[in-house]
C-alpha cells in the first residue's frame, strides 16, 4: 500500500504499488564551478561525498520513499553522467531521464522543459536542488504535503545566520508561508529554504519555458494565494557546493551515521571520532585518524600519518608523517612524506605534492605537481 | 713565539643574534656542534709555536663561560686566558689596554681574531705571507671578496694588485669602494701598539680641546678598523691576504644556520670523523650532518643535509631535520618536520608539529654573495627568517579534537 518501503531483492528493488509511485526533479545544473578542480574530472552529481556519489545518496532515498522515475535536469549533457546513470537505472530499478536545457532556464525554468514528463501521472513531485545533503524527509514531505492538501510544500531549515540566505516566513501551527524575504537587514526569520519541495503536477500551469527563479517568480505568488506550505527539516542541512562547505557537510553527515548506522563507521587504535574507511583502503602503523574523515576505496594512508576532518578520495596515497586537517584530496594523488595541508586544500585528480611542503587552502588543478610551499591561500594551475 | 687574541665583546654587543644570545654568550653559540669560538681556538693551535690563546671581552665571567676555558683547554692542550675590558673598548682598545699581557714572553707577531666570523682560517698562509713579505715585519689583513653591492656592509679594502699592500681603507661605505672586504682577521707584530697608541693620543687630545661634558666618552675606546687600518692604510705598513676560503659573519641566527652548513661541510673534507654516518639500526642520514654523542635518535628519523643536534637531544620516531640547529636538551616528539630553523634549549616539539624558517642563505649562483643582515622589519613588517625558539618553549601538537 502507500507509504510501505520497497523491499529489495538481490540487486533490484521492487516497487510497492505502482499508483503511489512519485516522480522527482533534481536541479543538477551545469559544470559545478564552485566545486572545482573536482568537478573539471568529474561531472558533479558523481563527486563522491562520504564514498558515495552526491547524486546517489538522493536517487537512493526517493526510491526509499517510492519514487520511480528521475528526471534529471542538466545544463550540459555529459556521457559520463549518462552512462553512470543508466548504470544506476539497472541497480535501483528506477527510470532515469536527462532533461537538457540548451539556455539557461534559472530555478524554475527547467521544470518546463520537463512538463511532459513530470504531467504524466496526476501524483506530486519532488524538485530538489542537487547539492543539498541532510536525513531526507521524502517520505514525511509527502505526509505534509497531503496533508495541507495545497499546491505547494517546501523543505525549510533553521540556520544560525540567515541574512546569508533567503528567508521564509510563515505561520508556526500550519507552516503556511506568508512571504519570502530576500538577505534581511532585520531578524525576520531564521528558516530558510532548504531546496527540497513537492509539487502538484497543477503547478507547471505557473512556469513558462524561459529564464525564471523560483524563489522570485513563482513562490511569492503562490504564498500570496496561500497555495504555499513549510515543513521544518529535523536533523542536520548542507549545500555541499563548495569544498568549504563539503567538509562541514562531511561531518554532519558522519555524526548523523553514527547516531543511525554506527556500524558503518571504523573503530580500532589511532582512530577517533567519526571515521569512515572503504574496505580496500589500507592504514599504516602508528597513524592518528579523525574525527571526521573519508576515506575512499583502494587509498593507501603510510605510517605515522595524522588525518583530520578530511576527505580522501579513491585511489590516493598518503605518504608517512604527513598531517592533513580540513582538506579534500582528489582521486589517484599522492602527497608526499612530512607534508602539511591544511584550511580548506583541495587537491584535483591526479596532483603530486613533494616531501616536506606546506600547502594552507591550496587549490590545485587536475594533474599538477607541486613542488613549492603554498603559504598563503591560492588556486595552482 | 706567536701567540693568538680573539675579540669575543660582550652583551651589549651582538643584539641580532636575540633571543639565542640572551641564554648563552655569542661567542658560545654552538655552530657545527661546538661553541663558535672553538672553531677559532682549532684554527689557532695548527699554527706551529702558538703559545698561548687570549679572550678579550666584556662579559662578566659566567659559569658558561669558565666552562668552557677548562674544557678548551683540556681538549686543545694550550693555556688559553679571559681578559675581561673593564668597559667596551673598541676593537683596538681591548687589545691596546691589555698588550702587556699579550707581549709577555715576547711573541714575534700575534693573530686577532673577531669571533663572529666563520672562516676556514688560513693562519698559516698568513703567517707565510707575512714572511714572503720580508722586514720589517708588516701587518697582515685577511680579506675575501664580496660583490658590490654587499661590500658596502663591511670594511672595503683598496690594494696595489703586485705588492697587496693596503692603499686605502673604508669601513661601510656609503659608495663603492672595493669588492674586498675585511674578514675581521689580523696577523699583528708588537708594532702595532704604537699605532693604536697613537691614536690614543690623538683621541685625547681631542677630546681635551672639546671640553666635552659628555662624561662618558672615552679616549680608550678604540677601533681598529675606523681609526687604525684608516691611518696606516698607503704607508706601507698594512698589507691584505686574499683568500676564496669560505668565510661568513654571523652576526643574526640566520646566519648561524649559514655557518652551521659551511662548518659541517669543512668536516667533511678534514674531519670526515665528527660527523654522522649511515648504519643499519640507525637514522638515515642525508648530506652532513652531526649529531653530540649523548643525544638520541629514533631510526625511523630522517636528519640532514646542514644539521647539528645537540647535547642530549631527543629525536623521535618519523621525525624530518633539514637544514637546521637543535640545542642542548630539545625534544622532537613523533613525526614533527623541522626545517630552517633553530630549536633552542629543552624546548619540546610536540607530535606533527612543523616548524618552518626562511631561509637568509646567499644568492648560490654568485659565488662572492654574502649573507644579507636583513633589517629585522621592512615597511612594519617582520621581516621573514629562520625560526627560533627560545629557552624551554614547549611547542604543543596541534589542536586536538
Amino acid at each position: 500500500g502507500a507509504g510501505a518501503a520497497p523491499q529489495r531483492t538481490g540487486l533490484t528493488w521492487r516497487l510497492p504499488s505502482p499508483h503511489s509511485a512519485m516522480k522527482a526533479l533534481i536541479l543538477v545544473g551545469g559544470y559545478g564551478t564552485r566545486l572545482r578542480p573536482l568537478t573539471l574530472s568529474t561531472p558533479k552529481p558523481l563527486v563522491e561525498f562520504c564514498n558515495k556519489p552526491m547524486l546517489l545518496h538522493q536517487l537512493e532515498a526517493l526510491r526509499q520513499a517510492g519514487v520511480d522515475h528521475v528526471i534529471l535536469a542538466v545544463s550540459y549533457m555529459s556521457e559520463v553522467l549518462e552512462g553512470a546513470m543508466r548504470e544506476q537505472e539497472q541497480r535501483l530499478g528506477i527510470r532515469i531521464s536527462l532533461s537538457h536545457e540548451k539556455e539557461p532556464l534559472g530555478t524554475a525554468g527547467p521544470l518546463a522543459l520537463a512538463r511532459e514528463l513530470l504531467a504524466e501521472t496526476s501524483e506530486p513531485f519532488f524538485v530538489l536542488n542537487s547539492d543539498v545533503i541532510c536525513d531526507f524527509p521524502f517520505t514525511d514531505m509527502v505526509r505534509f504535503h497531503k496533508h495541507h492538501g495545497k499546491e505547494g510544500s517546501i523543505v525549510v531549515t533553521k540556520v544560525e545566520e540567515p541574512s546569508k540566505y533567503g528567508v521564509v516566513v510563515c505561520e508556526a501551527e500550519t507552516g503556511r508561508i506568508h512571504r519570502f524575504v530576500e538577505k534581511p537587514q532585520v531578524f525576520v526569520s531564521n528558516k530558510i529554504n532548504a531546496g527540497m519541495y513537492i509539487f502538484n503536477p497543477s503547478l507547471l500551469h505557473r512556469i513558462q519555458l524561459r529564464p525564471t527563479s523560483i524563489e522570485k517568480e513563482i513562490f511569492p505568488v503562490m504564498a500570496q494565494d496561500g497555495e504555499l506550505y513549510a515543513m521544518e527539516l529535523q536533523g542536520f542541512w548542507m549545500d555541499i557546493g563548495q569544498p568549504k562547505d563539503f567538509l562541514t557537510g562531511m561531518c554532519m553527515f558522519l555524526q548523523s551515521l553514527r547516531v543511525r548506522h554506527p556500524e558503518r563507521l571504523h573503530a580500532g587504535p589511532g582512530f577517533v571520532g567519526n571515521v569512515l574507511v572503504d574496505p580496500s583502503a589500507q592504514i599504516g602503523e602508528n597513524c592518528t585518524i579523525g574525527p571526521n574523515v573519508t576515506i575512499g576505496a583502494g587509498v593507501v594512508v603510510e605510517d605515522g600519518v595524522r588525518i583530520k576532518r578530511c576527505t580522501i578520495l579513491k585511489g590516493s596515497r598518503i605518504r608517512s608523517h604527513s598531517w592533513l586537517e580540513s582538506c579534500i584530496v582528489g582521486w589517484l594523488s599522492s602527497v608526499g612524506q612530512w607534508v602539511r595541508m591544511e584550511n580548506v586544500t583541495v587537491l584535483g585528480e591526479d596532483v603530486i605534492v613533494n616531501d616536506e611542503l606546506y600547502l594552507n587552502g591550496a587549490n590545485v588543478l587536475p594533474h599538477k605537481s607541486i613542488a613549492e610551499s603554498v603559504p598563503e591561500p591560492r588556486i595552482i594551475m | 713565539m706567536l701567540k693568538a687574541v680573539i675579540l669575543i665583546g660582550g652583551p651589549q654587543k651582538g643584539t641580532r643574534f636575540r633571543p639565542l644570545s640572551f641564554e648563552v654568550p655569542k661567542p658560545l653559540f654552538p655552530v657545527a656542534g661546538v661553541p663558535m669560538i672553538q672553531h677559532h681556538i682549532e684554527a689557532c693551535t695548527k699554527v706551529p709555536n702558538m703559545k698561548e690563546i687570549l679572550l678579550v671581552g666584556f662579559y662578566q665571567p659566567t659559569e658558561a663561560l669558565s666552562r668552557f676555558l677548562v674544557s678548551a683547554q683540556q681538549e686543545f692542550k694550550i693555556p688559553i686566558r679571559y681578559l675581561q675590558e673593564y668597559a667596551a673598548l673598541g676593537t683596538g682598545g681591548g687589545i691596546y689596554h691589555f698588550r702587556d699581557q699579550i707581549l709577555s714572553g715576547g711573541p714575534e707577531a700575534f693573530f686577532v681574531l673577531n669571533a663572529d666570523v666563520c672562516s676556514e682560517f688560513p693562519l698559516p698562509e698568513m703567517l707565510a705571507f707575512q714572511q714572503q713579505r720580508g722586514d720589517p715585519p708588516s701587518f697582515v689583513m685577511l680579506g675575501t671578496t664580496a660583490n658590490r653591492k654587499q661590500s658596502l656592509n663591511y670594511g672595503c679594502i683598496v690594494a696595489n694588485t703586485d705588492t697587496c699592500e693596503v692603499l686605502h681603507y673604508v669601513e661601510k661605505p656609503s659608495t663603492f669602494v672595493s669588492e674586498i672586504i675585511n674578514c675581521g682577521i689580523y696577523l699583528f707584530t708588537p708594532a702595532v701598539f704604537q699605532h693604536i697608541g697613537e691614536v690614543f693620543q690623538s683621541t685625547q687630545r681631542e677630546l681635551l680641546l672639546e671640553e666635552s661634558t659628555n662624561g662618558w666618552q672615552r679616549a680608550e675606546v678604540i677601533r681598529l678598523e675606523q681609526d687604525v687600518f684608516t691611518a696606516l692604510a698607503g704607508r706601507g705598513k698594512l698589507y691584505v691576504y686574499k683568500t676564496d676560503g669560505f668565510w661568513s659573519q654571523i652576526k643574526s641566527a640566520g646566519s648561524a644556520i649559514y655557518a652551521n652548513r659551511l662548518y659541517l661541510s669543512q668536516y667533511s673534507q678534514c674531519h670526515p670523523e665528527r660527523l654522522a654516518r649511515n648504519s643499519p639500526g640507525g637514522p638515515t642520514i642525508r648530506g652532513n650532518v652531526y649529531i653530540h654523542p649523548t643525544a638520541s635518535v629514533d631510526r625511523s628519523a630522517v636528519l640532514g643535509p646542514n644539521v647539528s643536534i645537540g647535547k642530549g637531544v631527543t629525536v623521535g620516531a618519523g621525525v624530518r631535520v633539514r637544514e637546521s640547529i637543535i640545542l642542548h636538551g630539545a625534544s622532537l616528539q613523533d613525526h614533527t618536520c623541522v626545517l630552517h630553523s633553530i630549536v633552542g634549549w629543552d624546548s619540546t616539539i610536540g607530535r606533527w608539529a612543523r616548524v618552518e624558517g626562511t631561509p637568509s642563505d646567499p644568492n648560490p649562483n654568485d659565488p662572492y654573495a654574502k649573507i644579507d643582515s636583513e633589517t629585522l622589519f621592512r615597511d612594519g613588517r617582520l621581516t621573514p627568517s629562520i625560526t627560533i625558539l627560545g629557552r624551554s618553549d614547549p611547542l604543543p601538537p596541534p589542536p586536538s579534537p
